[in-house]
């Protein structure tokens, strides 16, 4: 079993090796056809631009991405240059260069991976898939009987924040940075699921179809991987399998399905102020330029985060979305498990995620009443500040940075839930119901904890349970998600999820339970 | 000069506890000695350390902060002697400390019977920080294990040695494993969860020898089948015994344990003794003299701080309940179930057909009254049994309600209706299940506040 799993491992890393290396292979070859093609339909009306990708690029053939690269974003901030010094504002090309030269290099691709898109499927994703499986399937017996199976969580050094979690760490903060920020680079990872994007929406892949078929094949195999850790526990299993299902269906599938039928790309789960920029004016106008459906999708936003929302915190805690529902919740419960127990408990960490949360939600809503005000009068900016420099840096330092660098990329130093924690403003919002509104607590059963500490360290969100439970007090904690694993893992049945009266539901007595004081 | 402070020997739960319980309401000075670790952590928790579920630090309940926001004072050093008529306590560095009250909190020791080899390097028993650290150390060098004594730290360093990949050989002496507190079919269901973890359990079988090689190390156990074991370490788990050695040479009254009054006093004014090192001239009915487990530990920290803060209180620690965990069985307990009953007392009993999952109900024959329950894969509820038996309902209502005392995490699969099957089968009843209630779930939580 070892063996197998061994050799499970090795071919998954092959995979990655391979899918890493993709980055560098293949070549780009841009003709005039493609080339006027771009110009058309991105209305390139800057001459200065077009001459030099005509003559520096076009029909040339280019062995790497950065190299073709450089070219094109030279020349655009060359060009950009001169027009706003002569003041052509029309010949500007405001786009971000890395995304335009994106779009260039999509279609310039030529060579051993565009014409062999499903073999490099194979031999990545198929690998990675099929290695990590063999890894993960042979722990129904390594790893025993039914039960807790955390042995040796604390000796390895992936999950350690030894040299192994360093290096993932690495990797996925470069990952992210590539992916948000220099997508032209990564152009090759996207052909190899064209194939499946245009099965579904009919349209080539994106960077980010990529990173939705990558974040739904992460999620599918690390939720084999939680059904046979936590098969001794049915909340665990119907959590991961509710999570998976969202992510897959409502993240992924019905998004890609509704641009096939030339609707706007929508996610029915993602609600508002998670899904920051859907009350920008590019997707309220594409929105009701889509007629009906657009309305409905409109209403839905705005019913979803005033009315769904809440009334489902009330009755079950947020836990029905950040850990059932939530796409960020789906990756950190089943990619993050294994990091669970790094978050920090410490009261000074506690301190600054309030901070910081509050500070996020604060800063979102802001910027929404920036963009409402200019939307419905028309005026750029709101008390001297630019309504597009504030999107601008909230979608940089959050949506991006935070959300995306920090949230998945600390992972193995900082624990899974990052994000959740420290910034998402949906979770500053549910949190808020949870804690003053709700029929949600975590009950603590009597007097019969022992202190050992691992409801605390296996908290995912940083909350030291066990500060409550050796008192006997029932836990009522804003940013508790409910993952259940707090109760999963107490070897003395103390904890209990549960939904209940409002009454003395921070019931806290003088002593636990035991003593007739 | 300052006033003498109270001073506590031991930061285990029960010397913390009155620290943190007498600071809630006084403001006297606090001066807690242990050698044994800086600061207070939870002994329960040893385990998860060496099966790398936590790391040390993971052990300790308060942040290091704590003790110096609450001025709870520490000092890691060991006392030698007490001279309790001039109020004063010796320490190993011969530095006198005077004390305004004394509480011994000085634990337990693991039990040794002079086996022959008993002290050889290998062999240990599992009860302080530093037996941690010295199986940590020997952990690299053993392959084979042999544990002798089933109780409950035998089977959680059986446990921890297995997690490591150790060949472990588990010696019991009795018939059944822990069959002086399960009743026989629980006891049955252990043995066979044991095994089924790899685990080379033997029975009825005792420890003569533990032979050594040339470097002095463990190498081999015999035992009194005749049989040979080859192994690395040996593991002494046959039990504690209350921690009272330095002080048999003071003037404080002891027996196995410090003798105390119902008010934790020792004969000694002005000194007191709490949790395992206690031994109780008059327990109380049904209650054993020593108590060694951590809610009793708990308990007695509680009641003596209200004394040592003005308000004299005995000590009346309520209903019995006690837990544990036996490798993946979870293992409750409310109440008394004896392991062999005598007298009017009567069980019912349920097993699952494959599972693991098991409860028992002692009830007293005539009158029907309910005596206890022991649960095994089970969550209920402490509450509501707490409830239950300072009422003295019947096990009918009990039966009736068991909705209500079940605390499993949601979803899991409710076993009441199988179990109320076999209960209307042996008592010839038609008891129905009431449904869940939270008024009365919260109504007994209420009660105790």
């Amino acid at each position: 079993m070892k063996k197998l799993q061994q050799l499970g491992l090795g071919i998954f890393l092959i995979g990655l090796a391979l899918f890493c290396s993709l980055m560098f292979l293949g070549s780009y070859n841009l003709s005039n056809n493609q080339f006027q093609k771009i110009i058309e339909s991105k209305r390139i009306k800057s001459e200065i631009f077009t001459g030099k990708i005509k003559s520096k690029i076009v029909d040339k053939e280019f062995s790497s991405s950065f190299e073709i690269s450089e070219i094109i974003i030279n020349s655009l901030k060359e060009s950009n240059k001169i027009h706003k010094t002569n003041r052509e504002w029309n010949k500007v090309i405001y786009d971000k260069p890395h995304s335009f030269s994106y779009e260039i290099l999509k279609v310039a691709g030529t060579g051993i991976i565009k014409e062999n898109k499903v073999l490099f499927w194979l031999l990545t994703f198929g690998l990675g898939i099929f290695g990590s499986l063999l890894f993960i399937i042979p722990n129904i017996i390594t790893l025993g009987p039914p039960g807790i199976k955390n042995n040796g969580i604390y000796f390895n050094s992936a999950t350690n924040r030894g040299f192994l979690g360093w290096f993932v760490f690495i990797f996925l903060v470069v990952f992210y940075v590539l992916l948000y920020f220099y997508p032209d680079y990564i152009v090759n990872w996207t052909y190899i699921v064209d194939p499946i994007s245009e099965n579904l929406s009919g349209n080539p892949a994106s960077q980010w179809f990529l990173y939705g078929f990558l974040y739904c094949t992460v999620m599918t195999v690390m939720a084999i991987r939680m059904y046979i850790k936590y098969r001794n526990n049915k909340y665990q299993i119907l959590r991961t399998t509710s999570v998976w299902f969202f992510q897959i269906v409502f993240a992924f599938l019905i998004p890609e399905i509704l641009v096939r039928f030339e609707k706007p790309w929508y996610d029915f789960k993602n609600a508002f102020p998670l899904d920051y920029d859907f009350f920008f004016s590019w997707n309220l106008n594409s929105l009701i330029d889509s007629g009906g459906f657009g309305l409905f999708i409109l209403v839905w936003g705005i019913v979803l985060t005033l009315i769904i929302v809440p009334v489902m915190v009330y009755f079950f805690g947020k836990r029905w979305y950040c850990s059932w529902v939530c796409g960020c919740g789906g990756l950190a419960e089943t990619l993050g498990d294994p990091f669970r127990h790094l978050s920090n408990k410490s009261i000074g960490a506690w301190k600054l995620e309030r901070w910081l949360v509050h500070g996020v939600l604060v800063f979102s809503l802001l910027m929404t009443g920036f963009t409402l005000y200019s939307y419905f009068s028309g005026s750029q900016s709101v008390l001297g500040i630019k309504t597009q420099s504030i999107q601008n840096i909230y979608g940089f330092l959050i949506g991006s940075i935070f959300a995306g660098v920090i949230g998945t990329g600390f992972y193995p130093i900082f624990g899974n839930r990052v994000w959740c924690r420290f910034g998402c403003p949906l979770a500053a919002y549910l949190g808020l119901v949870q804690r003053f509104k709700s029929r949600f607590r975590i009950t603590t059963n009597g007097g019969q904890c022992i202190s050992c500490g691992n409801c605390s360290t296996y908290c995912e969100m940083g909350i030291d349970v066990r500060a409550y439970a050796q008192k006997g007090q029932d836990i009522v904690r804003s940013s508790c998600v409910g993952c259940g694993v707090c109760s999963a893992v107490c070897p003395r049945g103390v904890l209990k999820l549960e939904n209940g009266p409002l009454e003395n539901r921070t019931y806290a007595p003088e002593f636990p339970l035991g003593n007739s004081l | 000069m300052n006033a003498p402070p109270i001073i506590i020997i031991g930061n285990g739960i029960a010397g913390i506890t009155t620290a943190r319980h007498i600071r809630k309401k006084s403001n006297k000075p606090i001066l807690i000695i242990s050698k044994e670790s800086k600061y207070f952590f939870s002994r329960t928790a040893l385990m998860y350390v060496y099966m790398g579920h936590l790391k040390w630090e993971h052990t300790q309940p308060y942040e290091s902060h704590f003790w110096k926001k609450n001025k709870l004072n520490l000092l890691q050093e060991t006392v030698t002697n007490i001279d309790s008529e001039n109020k004063k306590i010796t320490l190993s560095n011969e530095s006198i400390l005077s004390y305004d009250s004394l509480v011994l909190a000085t634990g337990s020791i693991p039990n040794k019977f002079g086996w022959p080899g008993e002290n050889h390097k290998g062999v240990q028993g599992l009860y302080s920080k530093q037996d941690l650290e010295n199986l940590e150390s020997l952990s690299a060098s053993i392959q084979e294990a042999v544990i002798v004594g089933g109780g409950l730290i035998g089977i959680e360093l059986a446990e921890m040695l297995h997690s490591r990949g150790k060949k472990v050989t588990f010696l019991v002496r009795e018939k059944s494993f822990w069959n002086n507190v399960l009743p026989k079919q629980e006891s049955k269901i252990i043995n066979q969860h044991i095994l089924s973890h790899g685990i080379d359990l033997r029975l009825d079988t005792n420890l003569e020898e533990i032979i050594a090689d040339e470097n002095g190390r463990v190498k081999l156990v015999r035992t009194d089948k005749g049989d040979l074991i080859s192994c690395q370490f040996v593991g002494l788990t046959a039990g504690v015994k209350p921690n009272v050695e330095f002080i048999k040479q003071t003037n404080i009254a002891t027996n196995r344990g410090i003798l105390v009054n119902k008010y934790l006093e020792t004969n000694q004014p002005g000194v007191y003794a709490i949790g395992d090192c206690a031994e109780q001239k008059e327990p109380q009915p049904g209650r054993r003299s020593i108590e060694a487990v951590w809610y009793t530990g708990r308990m007695m920290g509680e009641t003596l701080a209200q004394t040592l803060t003005g308000t004299k209180t005995e000590y009346n620690p309520g209903n019995w309940f006690n837990s544990a965990k036996f490798f993946d069985i979870e293992y409750q307990t409310y109440g008394l179930v004896s392991a062999h009953p005598e007298d009017n007392e009567k069980h019912f009993h349920w097993k699952h057909s494959v599972k693991d999952h098991a409860i028992t109900i002692a009830y007293n024959k005539e009158t029907y009254e309910f005596l206890g329950i022991n649960t095994f894969g089970i969550r209920m509820r402490h509450e509501i049994f707490d409830q239950i038996l300072s009422d003295k309902r019947t096990v009918f209502q009990v039966a009736e309600h068991l909705k209500d005392c079940n605390f499993d995490p949601e979803f899991f699969n409710s076993y009441e209706e199988e179990i109320i099957t076999k209960f209307n089968l042996e008592f010839k009843t038609k008891i129905k299940l009431k449904r869940k209630s939270w008024s009365r779930i919260f109504n007994s939580k209420l009660m105790k506040s």
